[in-house]
């Protein structure tokens, strides 16, 4: 089945490399398809970064998001901008520590939306003592609240993908993000 | 004079000539200090290759026999770049002018003066567009007649040999046409320096300079020419005032610095365990 | 050996080249092609290639043509600015049949415009950015792994015929990662051809096939290379209009005489479609899923994507579209490639355009909605 994922935040959190870990743990070691493409403007810290990623166990043609399953907010700016394309009864993941979803309660509300609050940000700082790895708590978050992709194909997708040393941290964070949620 | 040229002939494409230079160029004496230096130098001839861009004197490397790539106006130290990165054994020599190098292709000498890739590079500067019939030129002398300068050149001249020195080169020059010997060993300095070489040979174009600044025949053109001459080492002792309309002749660079295709060399067999291929295009696997 | 890839079109472009035998890459850092130009600058030395960064794009053309001439497989990068920048000397390898490879990663145009959006607005600067006639080849993947492999074809193509050959992708292919599954075994590898060196050898002569086998430099040839209308001797001779006329006909001729084998394309549900689309590049990704969805309402639609925009596959279009009652093109930019598909069908079908700019992928509900109006009009 297509779900569709989009994350946004600002230039600088990661937000690309979240989505890329998600659409490698997927495609080569869940054995499914997954699309990622992103969108960015010319400020290469602080501006808005958007990064999407679609999976599905057949042959993915139309690469974006077209009816968007969840929605993860990593800035106040771009969950008030992004939030109006999720889908009715959709997902909403944000952390808590950087956006506030009472800005954007009419349209949960309206829509039926199904809201996560995950402190990533706090708990990279707290837990692993680098606000660096926020990105990777959210994606452990994602793992854990969609189920779209394993928890091994995910480590294996983290290892594969963070520069060489900086490996235990990573997995540490990703761990942190799996135990943040229910 | 034939019997004297006639010793070069050898090295020249003979079912190409005559070829197209007006009376009184000085192309083919620099074709001739060319030829000359390359024997001094000892120099294989079977391992010239020779580009060129567009105008007058980008037309030598076709009268010689060699691999020439005669491109196109302004680029021909991007092609020669290319060609001696892919095959670095290649001595490669280009030849140029004064329109070519510092207006056009302005950019890419700097450029390849600073990346000091092992190119030999000979502009031949008559500080005038004589292809397209006596345009002003951005070695042009302050003051000077050309078609596109009626009433006068109001522009100030690059000094084409300090530019490239500034720009990091190995080894830069200028000579003039009246100062053979001096150009052929500074021709043979140029081609044995590893890295960048520039030498820049301020030549006569009596068809569209002379003809146009009062200068009526070669023979003037040259007098004029020989009598403005400074060795640079005087000159380093004589004010602006003095140096004016003076050719400064001598070598305004020539040191030692890391070459191009040497680093990228390197580069490949530190990643490779090898140096770096020549003509892969002709191999089947990769 | 098969290998498994998540990764980028534009990385899927530089290890294509790498396995095609590049290995020369001279370029201009231009967005949204970099990411060619920062692969190939890393892996190039690991195969004992050579990475140059130039000046500008007018230089990395240069470059190239002249590491060709050295016996070297080589390749640029580029977008929309920089492809105009380096029309000259692609004329000048048109001139003098030097293949080469034209990576042109099309973003928003004209002008600056849109640098981290995608377009289609350079397929005409692809057929007709450099002065005179002549008859380029260009292909343009929709899937980051029909990149690695038209990067290897697109190499191919320029030794078969001796011709500069244009990769046209854009921002979505070239920044879009997906599965990229390589087989090793479906790597084909076609050689440059090294001539005889014979007391009456020829560099330019006029052969059946119109592509005669290329030297390298310092091979003991001692050709003369020129941009210059040139004899069969590779000589300057300007005057002659009949030399003129043999040799630009020759190279027109190398590439249109073969028109039939260089062009592809791919096509499915064409057989009883009424309408049928046409797109190449990544709106295609868009119109497949559309054509699947609307089929399902009944609905007989086709969908035709064009692998070689250049030479434009005249004779597998009409073959294709010969029963369709609308065809509908689709491409990001204000018509470029319609005008190509309504010259060749509009004496026996409706040509339709459905153009987007602005930077977006046209929707699958969009095109759906296009071939409504279309069949309704």
């Amino acid at each position: 089945m297509r779900t569709e994922i989009r994350i946004c935040g600002f230039g600088g959190q990661g937000i690309i490399l979240a989505g890329i870990i998600l659409g490698k743990a997927a495609s080569l070691f869940d054995g499914n398809e997954a699309v990622q493409t992103q969108s960015y403007g010319p400020e290469a810290r602080g501006g808005a970064s958007k990064c999407e990623v679609v999976i599905d166990n057949k042959l993915i043609e139309y690469p974006k998001v077209q009816s968007l399953d969840v929605l993860v907010a990593m800035s106040n700016e771009a969950l008030i901008k992004y939030i109006v394309d999720l889908k009715d009864n959709g997902t909403l993941i944000v952390d808590p520590g950087t956006t506030d979803v009472e800005d954007v309660r009419d349209f949960i509300e309206e829509h039926n939306i199904e809201v996560y609050e995950a402190p990533a940000t706090k708990t990279a700082m707290e837990d692993i003592g680098l606000k660096i790895v926020a990105n990777i708590v959210m994606v452990g978050v994602i793992t854990k609240i969609t189920k779209i992709i394993s928890k091994e194909a995910v480590i294996k997708a983290v290892e594969d993908s963070v520069p060489k040393g900086t490996e235990k941290k990573n997995i540490q964070a990703l761990e942190a993000g799996f135990d943040l949620v229910e | 004079m034939a019997e004297k040229n006639s010793k070069y002939l050898s090295y020249m494409r003979e079912e190409r000539l005559p070829h197209i230079f007006c009376p009184g160029c000085s192309n083919g004496s620099v074709m001739s200090a060319f030829l000359e230096a390359m024997e001094k130098a000892e120099m294989d001839f079977d391992n010239i290759a020779m580009v060129s861009g567009i105008g007058c004197s980008s037309r030598i490397p076709g009268y010689i026999k060699c691999d020439s790539l005669h491109t196109t106006h302004g680029r021909a130290l991007t092609f020669a770049t290319g060609l001696k990165i892919a095959n670095k054994g290649l001595d490669v020599v280009v030849f140029s002018g004064d329109g070519d190098a510092a207006s056009i292709g302005g950019n890419h000498l700097i450029h390849a003066a600073r990346r000091n890739l092992d190119l030999t590079v000979i502009c031949i500067n008559n500080n005038i567009y004589g292809m397209t019939g006596g345009q002003v030129s951005p070695t042009s002398p302050k003051g000077i007649v050309a078609t596109t300068a009626p009433y006068g050149n109001y522009d100030t001249p690059f000094n084409l040999a300090e530019v490239v020195a500034a720009a990091g080169a190995s080894y830069s020059a200028r000579w003039t046409i009246t100062e053979m010997e001096n150009l052929v060993l500074s021709i043979k300095a140029a081609l044995k320096t590893p890295g960048f070489s520039f030498v820049e040979v301020v030549s006569l174009c009596p068809t569209y300079f002379g003809r146009k600044n009062k200068l009526r025949t070669p023979t003037a053109m040259a007098a004029v020419m020989r009598a403005n001459t400074v060795f640079k080492s005087a000159a380093d002792r004589m004010s602006e005032k003095e140096l004016k309309d003076k050719i400064v002749v001598g070598e305004f660079a020539n040191k030692h610095r890391d070459e191009l295709s040497d680093v990228l060399e390197k580069f490949s067999v530190e990643n490779s365990g090898d140096k770096t291929v020549v003509n892969s295009a002709y191999e089947t696997e990769f | 050996m098969a290998e498994e890839f998540f990764i980028q079109g534009n990385e899927a472009c530089a290890k294509g080249a790498i396995a095609a035998g590049c290995r020369f890459f001279a370029g201009y850092p231009i967005t949204p092609s970099t990411e060619i130009a920062e692969t190939l600058a890393k892996d190039l030395p690991k195969v004992g290639g050579s990475f140059v960064q130039m000046e500008d794009e007018i230089a990395s053309m240069g470059a190239i043509i002249g590491a060709s001439w050295g016996g070297t497989k080589a390749m640029t990068a580029t977008s929309g600015p920089g492809l105009s920048l380096m029309q000259e000397n692609i004329g000048y390898a048109f001139m003098t049949e030097t293949p080469l490879v034209i990576v042109d990663v099309q973003r928003g145009s004209p002008s600056t415009a849109q640098p981290t959006m995608g377009a289609q607005g350079d397929m005409m600067q692809a057929r007709w950015g450099s002065h005179g006639d002549y008859e380029p080849i260009a292909l343009s993947p929709s899937s980051v792994e029909e990149f690695f492999y038209f990067t290897i074809k697109a190499f191919n193509l320029a030794e078969e015929y001796r011709v500069p050959v244009f990769l046209m992708t854009d921002e979505t292919m070239g920044h879009m990662r997906e599965k990229m599954h390589i087989d090793e075994s479906k790597i084909n590898i076609v050689p440059r051809k090294r001539p005889e060196l014979t007391d009456d050898y020829l560099p330019y002569k006029y052969v059946e096939d119109g592509t005669t086998p290329m030297p390298a430099f310092g091979d003991g040839f001692n050709i003369h290379v020129t941009g210059l209308t040139h004899d069969e001797r590779g000589y300057p001779d300007t005057n002659d209009p009949d030399a003129h006329d043999r040799l630009v006909q020759r190279l027109c001729n190398k590439v249109l005489n073969n028109r039939d084998k260089i062009s592809s394309v791919f096509s499915q549900f064409c057989d009883d479609a009424d309408t049928i689309i046409i797109s190449y590049g990544s709106p295609t990704r868009a119109v497949i899923e559309a054509v699947l969805k609307i089929r399902k309402e009944g609905k007989k639609v086709g969908y035709i994507k064009i692998d070689t925009p250049w030479p434009f596959p005249e004779k597998q279009i009409l073959e294709l579209t010969e029963g369709a009652k609308h065809v509908i093109v689709v491409e990001m930019n204000l018509g470029q490639m319609y005008y190509e598909v309504d010259r060749l069908l509009k004496l026996q079908t409706r040509v339709h355009f459905m153009g987007k700019i602005g930077g977006l992928l046209p929707t699958p509900d969009e095109i759906i909605s296009g071939i409504k109006r279309a069949e309704g009009e």
